[in-house]
């Protein structure tokens, strides 16, 4: 019970704010990082990120209904295939490359 | 009677039709002859309907084939419309064309691609039929495009030489800009009357009037900017003297009965609108006038003999375009017709002669003048009916072209003194330059074998010759000053009183022509002044015509490839990597060091488009 | 859950169960006989179009407790993804073969990512908006790849991959934030509470959230400057997969884009459009595309591969088609995608017969040298393709751009009209250089292929006669396909 009380305590905006604090670290990961699965480690702190928010949305403005839960699954789902498509490209590419950033993928421009 | 209202436009289509699909199996005199009488079978149509529409006392008739565009407020149907004003271009555009077809038989002859020459050219007749058969503005402009798309076809029809497709595609390109106006003009016609058909639209000016004053200017100036493509006016009257590069007839076709005179038709249409414009109407003089003068007097120095016509039809284009701005509608028709007969009866003229230069083998350019020379005895005929519409485009009595230039030169006298001097001055430089290429190339002694050898061209190339230098001759009889045959038939459509002949003015013009060519004689039966006067500064401003290409040149196209450059590579590659670029071609090793300390392609895609992920953000939130 | 609600996305569930059956069904397919796949997906979606056809109707209709829609524009958009995917995979029977790129999943992949097209059309909440498109998008992804180990197609694959997946944590983000703001995802509910409370539109959350969300859209339909992917994909990526990304995907995206513009529509309800666009969206969406018009129109000039041109090209025609967005004509819209895949259809259907001759795939302009003449049907065919991308009539490509144009007047937003018409003037001459290039030029080397191998495939004829003519019929005979759209009465994008 107690744990329940200092749960109920927090404001939602201290999880919004702990969420855009993922989403922006993620946001950072894919533009500074030089390694391919770096990148796709921060595409998926942003995900992560928006499911913190979105339950903690239901939590607080909607806990009657199972949508902001139902929403996050999804999220986890679709975050879970993407990641496994990003790897099998990424290999993919490492097998022609032997490298993993994707700085050294500059054929195509202009 | 359904089918006979647009059976001018199916013949010619028919005729496409049959060249297309077994053209290649035919023999070249079937082909030719198929394509021929498609025209002529829609000249005998156009023949009937005007017969019919005399008769019915210019009552129009109308013909709606089939719905095309109905969405909401907008009703477009495939809608046709035979009145005098549709029926006159309809027997220019069908009667020259004929004899253009016919000529075009002798002339293509031997040509590998003969079949595929008759079935453009067929096409092109068809497309401008729709032009002026139109009874909508989004009809006329699929006429107006397709009119486009065939003078691209055949200007570029000899593209083994890179020079002739660049000179197709440079009309077309041209011509699309003026086409930005036209269909921003029909926008704005939409946006105002609600409707596209000529009949309401014109009818709702006559009733909402004066207060559509601010729109009509805008719009007529749109519109205007569709017609200085098509018309060949400042400034868009670059592509047509390049458009010399096609075959001999299709020149004639264009310069004298089809798509230059698209926009003069058009302001003629839409005469009731312009005339809502008064500023615009100015304007329109303006740049006919000076258009006139700045091609009248490119053609004096020109050494090929077709351009000498190219610049011409510029000219007088100018001319047809002033009348139309000075709201003399019948006098810019009138000079559209005679123009019609004497530049087309020119043309084929001019082709005749390169023709036998071409046949006679030597070493010179076949239509280089200053090679000419003596061929007056060599091609009599071809002499003969050269000098009939040299002597009408110069405006000498009682030749169809002096008729139509003193009515311009009479509205011009009466309203608008500028104009009048620089078409005044014009119509000097156009007797200038007509002796000029009679005398180089017909009289005087042969000045390189080719004209030496020279033989006068066959009877299929003679015969349309005969034709059109006998509607020369006597074409300007169907408008006699002080209220012709034409100012009735157009009455209903145009509604303007006649002017009475001016002898005075009349005079003083046939005396300024006959003294431009009596200077002509003088100056260049020694043909050596030809040869000097381009060397000169003058001669190369104006064989170049002003410069103006170079002028777009220099400014419009290297912006465009400037930008274009710009974009491709700041804009798309982000900003650091361009600049690695720009070093990389010159120096690759250096690029590559430089490469590998900046920052990867993909992630600069992320950051451009967390930008602009921030801009959204920052409008929807706060600017919003 | 009942029968009526699987009515309402019948085409999805096809699709969807067809691609899955296929994926299993072709581990029995024996290597050298994976046509037999092709053709199967090909059944498929035609069944799934045929579906569509049936059940266009002037009802709306919504289902899985107000998830989905079903209404004309979702319908015609089913017809025209279902339509261009049959034809993607008649080109693709041959070119696989020749590029060696004859691999089963190709096609259970092509009809999963249709499907996430089919749902996308049908989406009526934001949920619905975010899975349709990551399912549309994920198979796009290997697709892009597809030609592996050609380092111009992985390279292609993981950078779509990349900026998409980046793109869609926006979208995603922004879903997030709306439901936060507003306690709903669905976009009818939305408007009502839009509606209902004026006050929510100066939310901080809720009009990020907006932003967001319309960040991972306009990623979709690559406009400026979310567009950086798609040059680069298109080029990499095998011919077939880009002749079905910048035909289907853009078509798709653009509905979906609709429905969130109009569920937004009650910001400032001041409009009586076909579909309300708030006055806070509309100077944005109007800005973005005449940018996207300006960029894709002006770099296309200065492109030496026809493949990329027509990447540039389908970027200018997202500016040209979001303008009509902007105007909230989604008749005119949906009306202008259509004429623009199928002329882009067309024209694809030249460079992958191109693709498919032997030795390497070869898209810079010289390549194309003289081929309208080595093969005339092809030339006839790209050059219908330009004529109507340019807009000349009476292809469809005019009747898509006079539509458009008039309701972007009709909203006042002239000035972007003007700079519709002078950009299409401009994009005459990099569409007319392809047909300079294919009729007016001698080849530099002796041709590779012969002409009877460009022309010999029967499937990619049927698919060229087929999109040539839809871009001649649409052109003549446009109201066919606007009864198909407005189906009788007034469609709301959102209810």
């Amino acid at each position: 019970m107690g744990l329940q009380n200092a749960i109920n305590g927090i404001p939602l905006e201290w999880y919004l704010i702990v969420a855009a604090a993922l989403f922006s670290i993620g946001l950072y990961g894919v533009l500074a990082r030089k390694n391919a699965v770096a990148m796709l480690m921060g595409v998926e702190l942003m995900l992560n990120s928006v499911n913190l928010n979105l339950l903690a949305f239901w939590r607080y403005l909607a806990p009657e209904s199972a949508a902001g839960l139902a929403f996050a699954a999804f999220v986890f789902v679709v975050a879970a295939a993407e990641t496994a498509v990003g790897l099998a490209l990424i290999i993919a590419v490492y097998r022609s490359l032997k490298s993993v950033d994707p700085e050294t993928l500059t054929q195509l421009k202009l | 009677m359904t089918l006979l209202i647009v059976s001018p436009i199916l013949f010619p289509l028919l005729g496409m039709l049959i060249n297309a699909l077994f053209g290649q199996r035919m023999r070249e005199r079937v082909v030719g002859w198929v394509a021929s009488f498609a025209v002529i079978a829609a000249f005998a149509a156009s023949v009937v309907l005007f017969v019919q529409l005399s008769q019915s006392h210019g009552e129009p008739l109308r013909l709606t084939l089939a719905p095309w565009i109905t969405a909401g407020a907008l009703n477009v149907a495939w809608g046709f419309l035979v009145d005098p004003l549709s029926a006159v271009m309809m027997l220019i555009v069908t009667g020259v064309g004929a004899l253009i077809h016919i000529y075009s038989i002798g002339y293509m002859h031997g040509d590998p691609r003969f079949a595929r020459y008759f079935v453009y050219l067929n096409l092109f007749v068809a497309a401008m039929l729709v032009l002026v058969m139109a009874d909508n503005f989004l009809v006329l402009f699929v006429g107006w495009e397709l009119v486009g798309l065939c003078s691209y076809l055949l200007i570029g029809f000899w593209f083994q030489d890179v020079k002739n497709a660049a000179a197709g595609r440079k009309a077309f390109v041209v011509n699309r800009i003026g086409d930005v106006g036209f269909v921003l003009g029909m926008l704005l016609i939409f946006a105002t009357f609600g409707t596209l058909d000529f009949e309401t639209v014109f009818a709702q000016v006559k009733v909402r009037g004066e207060s559509l004053a601010a729109v009509a200017s805008l719009i007529t100036l749109l519109l205007f900017i569709g017609a200085t493509g098509k018309s060949a006016q400042i400034p868009l009257f670059v592509w047509l003297p390049d458009a010399m590069a096609g075959p001999t007839p299709v020149s004639a076709l264009i310069h004298a009965a089809t798509m230059v005179t698209a926009g003069v038709y058009m302001m003629s249409r839409a005469h009731v609108l312009f005339e809502l414009a008064p500023t615009t109407q100015a304007l329109i003089a303006l740049v006919g006038a000076i258009t006139a003068l700045v091609a009248g007097s490119s053609a004096l120095r020109q050494v090929d003999i077709k351009k000498v016509l190219a610049y011409s039809t510029v000219s007088q284009l100018g001319f047809m375009v002033a009348a139309a701005g000075l709201g003399a509608y019948v006098a810019a028709l009138f000079h559209l017709l005679t123009h019609a007969f004497f530049k087309a009866l020119l043309f084929l003229g001019a082709g005749s002669v390169i023709h036998a230069m071409h046949a006679a083998h030597g070493d010179v350019d076949p239509q280089d003048m200053r090679a000419m020379g003596g061929l007056a005895k060599r091609m009599p005929f071809t002499f003969l009916t050269f000098v009939i519409g040299g002597l009408a485009l110069a405006g000498l009595p009682p030749l169809a072209g002096f008729f139509s230039k003193d009515e311009v030169l009479l509205a011009a006298f009466a309203d608008n003194p500028l104009v009048f001097v620089l078409l005044g001055i014009t119509a000097a430089f156009t007797a200038l330059y007509v002796g000029r290429q009679i005398v180089l190339v017909f009289l005087g002694e042969p000045r390189s074998a080719n004209a030496a050898h020279a033989h006068e061209s066959p009877a299929i190339m003679t015969m349309p010759l005969a034709v059109l230098a006998l509607l020369t001759l006597a074409g300007g009889a169907i408008n006699l000053p002080g209220g012709g045959w034409l100012h009735h038939w157009l009455e209903p459509v145009l509604h303007e009183a006649a002017k009475p002949l001016n002898v005075g003015l009349a005079l003083v013009f046939t005396l300024i022509a006959l003294g431009a060519l009596a200077l002509a004689w003088v100056w260049y039966r020694d043909a050596q002044r030809a040869r000097l006067e381009v060397e000169s500064a003058l001669g190369r401003f104006l064989l170049s015509a002003w410069h103006i290409d170079a002028v777009y040149h220099a400014t419009v196209l290297r912006a465009f490839y400037t930008l274009s450059t710009i974009c491709s590579q700041l804009i798309d590659i982000g900003l650091i990597d361009a600049a690695v670029n720009a070093v990389g071609r010159s120096a690759r090793a250096a690029a590559d060091q430089l490469r590998a300390a900046q920052s990867g392609f993909v992630r600069n895609y992320g950051l451009l488009m967390f930008l602009g992920v921030i801009v959204l953000v920052v409008y929807f939130v706060v600017v919003r | 859950m009942n029968v009526a609600d699987l009515e309402t996305v019948l085409p999805f569930l096809l699709l969807a169960t067809g691609g899955v059956a296929l994926l299993l069904v072709d581990l029995a397919v024996p290597q050298a006989r994976k046509s037999l796949t092709g053709w199967l997906a090909f059944v498929v979606a035609l069944a799934a179009g045929v579906s569509a056809l049936a059940l266009v109707s002037g009802k709306t209709m919504k289902g899985f407790a107000g998830m989905v829609q079903a209404d004309a524009f979702a319908y015609f958009a089913d017809v025209l993804l279902c339509v261009v995917a049959a034809l993607v995979i008649l080109l693709s029977l041959r070119y696989h073969t020749a590029r060696g790129l004859m691999r089963g999943e190709f096609y259970p992949l092509l009809l999963l990512s249709l499907s996430g097209m089919s749902l996308a059309v049908h989406a009526a909440d934001l949920l619905v908006v975010f899975l349709a498109i990551e399912l549309l998008s994920i198979p796009l992804y290997v697709l892009s790849g597809f030609a592996r180990p050609r380092l111009e197609s992985e390279e292609a694959a993981l950078k779509y991959f990349l900026t998409g997946a980046f793109a869609s944590g926006f979208l995603v983000y922004g879903v997030a934030l709306i439901y936060g703001a507003s306690g709903t995802t669905a976009l009818g509910d939305l408007r009502a509470a839009l509606l209902d409370n004026p006050a929510l539109t100066s939310d901080a959350l809720l009009m990020a959230g907006l932003a967001l969300v319309m960040v991972g859209l306009l990623f979709k339909i690559a406009a400026v400057p979310f567009h950086f992917w798609a040059p680069d994909v298109y080029e990499g990526a095998p011919t077939t997969v880009t002749a079905f990304m910048a035909t289907a995907t853009k078509a798709a995206a653009f509905l979906a884009l609709m429905r969130v513009v109009a569920g937004f529509a009650a910001l400032s309800p001041s409009l009586a459009q076909p579909f309300e666009v708030a006055d806070a969206l509309r100077p944005m969406l109007a800005l973005i595309a005449a940018i996207t018009m300006i960029v894709g129109n002006v770099t296309a000039l200065a492109q030496q591969n026809v493949k990329r041109m027509l990447a540039y090209s389908s970027i200018a025609h997202a500016g040209y088609a979001l303008a009509g967005v902007a105007s909230g004509d989604a008749t005119a819209v949906l009306f202008y995608l259509a004429a623009y895949a199928f002329a882009t259809l067309a024209a694809f259907v030249v460079l992958i017969a191109v693709g498919s001759t032997e030795g390497n795939e070869d898209h810079r302009y010289e390549a194309y040298a003289g081929l309208g003449r080595r093969a005339p049907l092809l030339g006839v065919i790209m050059a219908l393709a330009m004529f109507s991308l340019i807009g000349i009539p009476p292809t469809a490509g005019f009747v898509g751009k006079y539509f458009l144009f008039r309701a972007v007047v009709a909203s006042d937003l002239t000035w972007l009209a003007v700079i519709g018409v002078l950009t299409s003037a401009l994009s005459a001459a990099f569409y007319l250089r392809v047909l300079m290039v294919l009729f007016m030029r001698e080849p530099e080397t002796a041709p590779e292929a012969e002409p009877a191998a460009l022309a010999a495939d029967a499937p990619r004829m049927v698919a060229a006669y087929v999109s040539a003519a839809a871009v001649l019929l649409i052109g003549v005979f446009p109201s066919a396909v606007l009864a198909l759209l407005t189906g009788g009465e007034l469609v709301a994008l959102v209810r």
